[in-house]
C-alpha cells in the first residue's frame, strides 16, 4: 500500500454526522409527514439554489477531510515495512495539486497580486552587464511558478489570460451541460417521453422542482471551477499571501474548518439542549428548577469571555501534554475539536429554552395526557410523543445555527482564541490580511478571496435556513395558506 | 410586586454564586496554576522555584479551598477561592499581571466603552424600527423583497469585513476621520462616528428582519382587521397599533442588553484603539492575563443579571396585562 489513511477526530465526527443524516433521510423519506415539509422545500427555488451551492462546499469538505499519509521511497531492495511520511494530506490536497500543479501550497516566495507574473516588492538582485562588471539591481522578481510559462510577460499576459480565461469558461459550460443532461435524465427521465422534453420543461418551471435556479446555480459554479482549473493552473488566482501560498487554494482548505465548526458544534449541541429542554419541560419540578438555573447562569457570562476562557485552558492542556499527539495535524486537528466541542456547551442554552417551552405546551395535549391515562411509560411518552412533534424545532434551529458558527469563528480567530495558527481558516485568513492593511499599495486579494468564500457560503446557509424554516414552522405554513401576503395587501 | 423583585434578587445572587464557582472550577481546578505559571514562564526555564516564585508573587501559592495550616476562620478566609474568587463579590479584583488595580481600570475604561456603545444602542435600536416597520408597510411589494435580500446579505457578511472596508473607505482614502484613536470630551466625536456607524450597521440585518417578523405577526391579528373594517386608513392602523404593541415585545428584548452595553464590543474597540473595557479584554485574552479576564466574566455576568431583573420590571410597566405574581 503506498499511503497509509489517517482518521482524524473530527473526520469520524464528520463522517458519523454524515451517516446520522442519511438515515434521517432514509427515514423521512418513508414517512408521508416527514416527507411533506421537505417536499416544500424542493419547491422553493432559493432554498433549492442555495442547497446547491451548500452541496458542493460540502464536498470540498469531505474531500478535504479523507486524511492519508504518502508512502515514503523506500530504497528499492531494502527489506522491512513502509515508512510513511509524518505530513498528513487530504484526498482535496490531491486534486488541487493535480488540478492547479504547482500552484497548490506554498510556491512563492512572499506576495503577489492575482494573475501577476512578478512579485509584489522590489528585491535585490546581482546582474553582470555586458562589460562583465556585476551590479545589484533592485527591481520586481519574476514568479517562481505565475505565468512562468510567458517568455515575454509584459507583451503576452493579456492575452494569455484572456485565452486561457476563455478555455475556462468553455471547459465550465461543457461540464455543466454533461452534469445538467445527466441530473434531468436520472430524475425527470421516468416521467418526459424524451430527454429534450425535460430540458424544456426544466427551463419553462414546469419540473417537479424549481430546476432553473438549481441548473444556473450549478452554472455559475462551473464556470468558476473551469476558470479555475484553466486559469488557476497557469496564475495564482487570487495572489498569494505573506509566505507565498496560493491564496485560492488556502481558501478552499478553509472551507473544511467552516464546515467543521457549523456542523460539529450542532452535533454537540443537540443532544444537550433536546435531553435537557424535554427533561426541564415534561418532568417539572425541581428537575426543571435545576436545569433552568444551569443555562441561565451559563446565559449569564459573556459568551466571547466564557469561550476565550475555555479555549485558553484547553491551550494550557494541550502544552501541557504534548506526547497526546504524533503530528502537528493531529494537534491542531484537537484543537479544532475542542474548539466545537466549547461553542456546543456554551450554545445549547437558546435551544433547551424553546423545547423547555414547547414540551410544556405539548404535554398539556389530550393525546399525551391519554397515553398517561393508559400508564404509558414516560421514557415512552417522551420518545413516541413529544420528541417526534418537537423535532421540526430542532431542525430549524441546527441549519438556523450553522452560519452563525462559521461568523463566530471568524471572530473567535481574530480575538486570538480560535483555530490553530497552523490550520487555515477564514477567520486566520482575514486576520493575515489585516495585518498588512496599511501597506501601499494594499494588499486587498486574501481578504477579497476570504470575503467572496465567506460570503458565499454563509449566505447559502443563511438562505437555506430561511427555506426550511418556511416549510416546517407550522405557523407560517398556516399562514401562508389562509392568506398569502400580497392578498391582504390588496385587500 | 415588591416581593417577587425581592425573589428575583435572591435568585439573582444565586446564578452569581454560580458562575462564581463555574470560573473558580475553570481558573483554578481544572487549570492549576502550576500549569498557568508553567505557560506564563515559558516551557524551556522552568524551574521548580520559578514557579513557587511566580505563584508567591500573585498570592496563588495557598490552598485552593481549605488552608489546613491556619487557625479559626482563616482555615477558610486564608485560600485561593476566599481571596480570589468570593472577594468580587466585594469588588476586589485584586490586581493584573502588569501591577495595575482592575477595579479601577475597570472604572476609567466603562466610560469610552459606553460612549460607542449608547449611541449604537439608540441610533440603531430606532432605525431597525422605522426601517422594519416601512417593511411591514410595504409588505409583498417589490421593494420588501429587495429589502430581504439585502439583510439577508448583511446578515451573511462577517463585521470584521464591515470595520475593515469602513476604515480602509474613510479613514484611509477620503481622510474623513482618524483610523484609530480616542479623546476625551466634545473631541471625541471625530474618533466615535464610524465605530458607531460601523456598529449600527453591522446590526442592521439580524434586529431588522426580526422586527418586521413581529410587525407581520402583529398585523395578522384580529383588532388590526377590526381597525381596518372600521375604515382606518394603514398608516393610522400602523402607527396607533401595530407599533404600539409590536414595541412590547422589542423593548423587553433589548431591555436585558442595556447594563452590558458597559462592557463594549471587543471589535470595534480593538480596531478603533478605543481604550474602554472591550479593548482591555481582549488584550488581556491575548496576554493571557487571567486575573483580568476572570474580573470580566464576573462583571458581565452581574450586568447580565441586573438586565434580567430590569426585563422583569419593564414587562409589568410596558404590558398592563402582565401582572407578576406577588
Amino acid at each position: 500500500m503506498n499511503f497509509l489513511p489517517v482518521f482524524l477526530w473530527t473526520d469520524l465526527l464528520l463522517f458519523l454526522l454524515l451517516a446520522v443524516c442519511a438515515a434521517y433521510a432514509r427515514h423521512a423519506a418513508r414517512h408521508a409527514h416527514l416527507r411533506a415539509p421537505w417536499e416544500r422545500v424542493r419547491q422553493n427555488p432559493v432554498g433549492m439554489a442555495s442547497a446547491t451551492l451548500l452541496a458542493v462546499f460540502a464536498l470540498i469538505g469531505v474531500l478535504d477531510s479523507l486524511h492519508y499519509r504518502p508512502a515514503l521511497e523506500t530504497k528499492p531492495g531494502a527489506a522491512g515495512k513502509t515508512q510513511y511520511s509524518v505530513e498528513v494530506r487530504s484526498v482535496l490536497d490531491l486534486l488541487a495539486q493535480s488540478v492547479l500543479g504547482p500552484m497548490a501550497g506554498k510556491s512563492e516566495k512572499t506576495y503577489s497580486a492575482p494573475l501577476a507574473t512578478h512579485g509584489f516588492s522590489r528585491e535585490a538582485r546581482e546582474v553582470t552587464d555586458a562589460a562583465g562588471v556585476v551590479r545589484t539591481l533592485r527591481d520586481y522578481p519574476r514568479l517562481v511558478n505565475g505565468g512562468a510559462h510567458l517568455a515575454d510577460p509584459a507583451r503576452e499576459r493579456n492575452a494569455d489570460i484572456a485565452v486561457h480565461a476563455a478555455r475556462g469558461l468553455a471547459l465550465g459550460f461543457m461540464v455543466w451541460l454533461a452534469l445538467a443532461l445527466a441530473i434531468l435524465a436520472a430524475t425527470e427521465g421516468g416521467g418526459a417521453s424524451s430527454l429534450g422534453q425535460a430540458w424544456r420543461a426544466a427551463w419553462s418551471g414546469e419540473g417537479a422542482r424549481p430546476w432553473r435556479a438549481i441548473l444556473l446555480t450549478l452554472l455559475a459554479i462551473c464556470l468558476f471551477a473551469g476558470i479555475a482549473a484553466t486559469l488557476g493552473s497557469r496564475y495564482h488566482l487570487f495572489g498569494t499571501d505573506k509566505v507565498g501560498q496560493d491564496v485560492l487554494y488556502l481558501a478552499l482548505k478553509s472551507v473544511r474548518t467552516a464546515l467543521m465548526i457549523g456542523t460539529l458544534t450542532t452535533l454537540v449541541m443537540l443532544p444537550l439542549g433536546v435531553l435537557l429542554g424535554i427533561a426541564a419541560g415534561y418532568f417539572g419540578g425541581w428537575v426543571d428548577d435545576l436545569i433552568q438555573y444551569v443555562y441561565t447562569t451559563l446565559n449569564s457570562i459573556p459568551g466571547v469571555l466564557l469561550i476565550a476562557a475555555a479555549v485558553l485552558i484547553m491551550q494550557v492542556t494541550i502544552e501541557a501534554n504534548p506526547a497526546w499527539f504524533q503530528t502537528a495535524v493531529e494537534r491542531a486537528d484537537f484543537r479544532l475539536l475542542c474548539l466545537c466541542v466549547i461553542l456546543g456547551v456554551m450554545s445549547w442554552t437558546g435551544l433547551c429554552r424553546l423545547m423547555r417551552g414547547e414540551t410544556l405546551k405539548l404535554r398539556e395535549l389530550e393525546y399525551v395526557q391519554a397515553a398517561r391515562a393508559f400508564g404509558v411509560s414516560r421514557l415512552a411518552i417522551v420518545v413516541r410523543h413529544i420528541l417526534p412533534n418537537v423535532m421540526h424545532l430542532v431542525i430549524i434551529s441546527a441549519v438556523m445555527d450553522f452560519s452563525g458558527m462559521v461568523l463566530t469563528e471568524a471572530v473567535l480567530s481574530y480575538v486570538g482564541v480560535g483555530v490553530d495558527p497552523s490550520m487555515t481558516s477564514f477567520g486566520s485568513m482575514i486576520n493575515a490580511a489585516r495585518l498588512e492593511m496599511s501597506r501601499e499599495p494594499m494588499v486587498w486579494w486574501s481578504l477579497a478571496a476570504a470575503f467572496f468564500f465567506m460570503l458565499s457560503l454563509v449566505l447559502a446557509a443563511n438562505l437555506f435556513a430561511d427555506a426550511v424554516r418556511d416549510a416546517f414552522d407550522p405557523r407560517l405554513v398556516a399562514q401562508g395558506r389562509r392568506r398569502p401576503l400580497r392578498q391582504a395587501r390588496e385587500a | 410586586m415588591t416581593a417577587y423583585l425581592i425573589r428575583r434578587l435572591f435568585y439573582a445572587v444565586l446564578i452569581l454564586i454560580g458562575v462564581n464557582l463555574i470560573t473558580f472550577w475553570l481558573f483554578f481546578k481544572i487549570n492549576t496554576p502550576d500549569d498557568i505559571a508553567r505557560m506564563q514562564l515559558g516551557a524551556k526555564r522552568v524551574t521548580a522555584d520559578a514557579i513557587a516564585k511566580w505563584k508567591a508573587e500573585r498570592g496563588y501559592d495557598k490552598p485552593l479551598v481549605y488552608n489546613a495550616a491556619a487557625q479559626g476562620a482563616k482555615r477558610f478566609t486564608d485560600t485561593i477561592y476566599f481571596e480570589k474568587s468570593a472577594a468580587m463579590f466585594l469588588l476586589d479584583f485584586g490586581r493584573a499581571d502588569d501591577g495595575r488595580d482592575i477595579w479601577h481600570e475597570i472604572r476609567t475604561r466603562a466610560g469610552p466603552s459606553l460612549a460607542v456603545q449608547l449611541p449604537v444602542f439608540i441610533v440603531g435600536l430606532g432605525l431597525n424600527i422605522s426601517f422594519a416597520l416601512l417593511l411591514a408597510l410595504f409588505r409583498a411589494t417589490r421593494f420588501d423583497f429587495a429589502s430581504q435580500v439585502f439583510l439577508v446579505a448583511m446578515m451573511s457578511i462577517s463585521s470584521l469585513f464591515f470595520i475593515i472596508a469602513g476604515q480602509y473607505v474613510f479613514s484611509k482614502l477620503w481622510h474623513l476621520v482618524p483610523i484609530s484613536g480616542y479623546a476625551s470630551g466634545l473631541d471625541s466625536f471625530r474618533f466615535l462616528v464610524l465605530p458607531v456607524a460601523i456598529g449600527v450597521f453591522t446590526s442592521l440585518g439580524g434586529a431588522t428582519r426580526l422586527y418586521r417578523t413581529i410587525f407581520l405577526e402583529e398585523m395578522g391579528r384580529d383588532y388590526v382587521r377590526t381597525a381596518r373594517a372600521k375604515g382606518m386608513s394603514e398608516l393610522v392602523v400602523l402607527f396607533r397599533h401595530v407599533l404600539k404593541n409590536g414595541m412590547i415585545p422589542i423593548l423587553t428584548g433589548v431591555v436585558v442588553v442595556i447594563p452590558g452595553l458597559f462592557i463594549g464590543s471587543l471589535l470595534t474597540e480593538s480596531f478603533f484603539g478605543i481604550p474602554g473595557l472591550g479593548s482591555y479584554t481582549i488584550e488581556a485574552i491575548q496576554a493571557q492575563d487571567f486575573g483580568v479576564v476572570r474580573s470580566m466574566v464576573f462583571i458581565g455576568s452581574v450586568l447580565y443579571i441586573i438586565g434580567l431583573v430590569l426585563t422583569d420590571i419593564s414587562y409589568t410597566l410596558v404590558d398592563p396585562r402582565v401582572r407578576l405574581p406577588g
